[in-house]
């Protein structure tokens, strides 16, 4: 009689966890098929570079690296610019742009004004790599390890937090 | 001046003849060029309806007009023009998106949930309402002599009751 009487209650805190739960939950951040697979192949021009300079995720083999996907047009990317100013000023790990569907001039233009944190930044000129990438939005930062495996996925701007909770510790396994 | 009645249901028979008439015409020039090739498009529309364009996610690749949607649409041409099936192609968008790209999700161990939970839950409303209604179906003098064996205190409470009324409609008559 005293567990029927429970029983609403019971009911009621239950779903209220899982309302609250799903309150914490960004709906914006779909998690990505590809954490766990190996980075997809691309050769794409470099940015600020002679024609036919190209970069493939391949030249990074036995490294661990970040693909940074950023754009001149990108307004949370300023965010976290200062950031990744900071990581590289560090030698954390290489970072590497894909300036996703931007103008050359004005990609270059953005490094010139607000510092130039990768070792390189290839064009993505139609989208079609951030395609390739599941990218959805800008930002969007990649952890991909020696063996070129995609092992992370940042969506949105890194924050501090983000770095010294889950980057900076992954980084450091992966790299040993 | 007032219309008469059938005057009246004419002209509006008119008015909407020609609505129907200009309608699909008009709102045909707001689509997407689809000249062309209209099987493509057909399938490209039948596909892109069925996935959700992540930067609106309430809207699906067909409706939205985001960047992503566009660049979408436009990969989903060239797949088709490379003589991918619908199935092939959905694939493709799972594979960089994930499940979540789909509106209609696929049956399997993580999403077993989603698509069973409505039925079972269904089905536990069922169970407790058809024992409710089993308790309450069952004779009312049955359900006293169950509760008068189970508490002897209640049928002595109920039995004194009887004898107070009794005396009371007694002192009255």
């Amino acid at each position: 009689m005293k567990f029927k009487a429970l029983l609403p209650l019971g009911i009621f805190v239950i779903l209220a966890g899982f309302l609250a739960a799903g309150l914490q939950r960004n709906p914006s951040e779909v998690p990505s098929p590809l954490v766990g697979k190996p980075a997809p192949a691309f050769a794409a021009q470099r940015l600020g570079e002679a024609a036919g300079v190209q970069f493939s995720p391949t030249q990074m083999q036995g490294q661990v690296w970040l693909l940074n996907v950023w754009a001149s047009w990108c307004v949370a990317c300023r965010v976290e610019h200062p950031l990744l100013m900071e990581m590289a000023k560090q030698k954390v790990v290489p970072m590497v742009g894909l300036a996703y569907k931007d103008q050359p001039q004005d990609g270059i233009k953005w490094l010139e004004r607000h510092g130039n944190p990768y070792v390189l930044s290839a064009l993505d000129l139609d989208g079609r790599t951030g395609i390739e990438y599941g990218v959805y939005g800008v930002p969007e930062t990649f952890v991909i390890d020696k063996q070129g495996v995609i092992r992370h996925k940042v969506i949105g701007p890194v924050t501090q937090q983000i770095l010294d909770t889950k980057l900076l510790p992954l980084i450091r396994e992966l790299q040993k | 001046m007032r219309l008469s009645v059938p005057l009246q249901s004419a002209i509006a028979a008119l008015v909407l003849a020609v609505g129907l008439a200009l309608g699909p015409g008009a709102h045909a020039a707001d689509a997407p060029p689809s000249a062309e090739d209209p099987v493509l498009e057909k399938r490209l529309n039948a596909i892109s309806d069925e996935l959700r364009c992540l930067v609106c996610q309430n809207e699906s690749v067909a409706g939205s007009r985001a960047d992503l949607a566009v660049d979408l649409r436009r990969e989903i041409r060239a797949l088709i023009r490379a003589g991918k099936s619908d199935g092939e192609i959905l694939d493709f968008m799972v594979a960089r998106y994930g499940d979540f790209v789909r509106y209609r999700p696929p049956f399997k161990p993580t999403t077993w949930l989603l698509w069973i939970g409505p039925f079972v839950l269904l089905c536990v409303a069922f169970w407790v309402l058809w024992r409710r209604v089993m308790r309450s179906a069952r004779p009312v003098a049955a359900a006293d002599g169950a509760q008068g064996g189970k508490d002897g205190a209640d049928a002595e409470r109920r039995r004194r009751a009887l004898e107070l009324l009794d005396a009371e409609s007694k002192g009255r008559g």
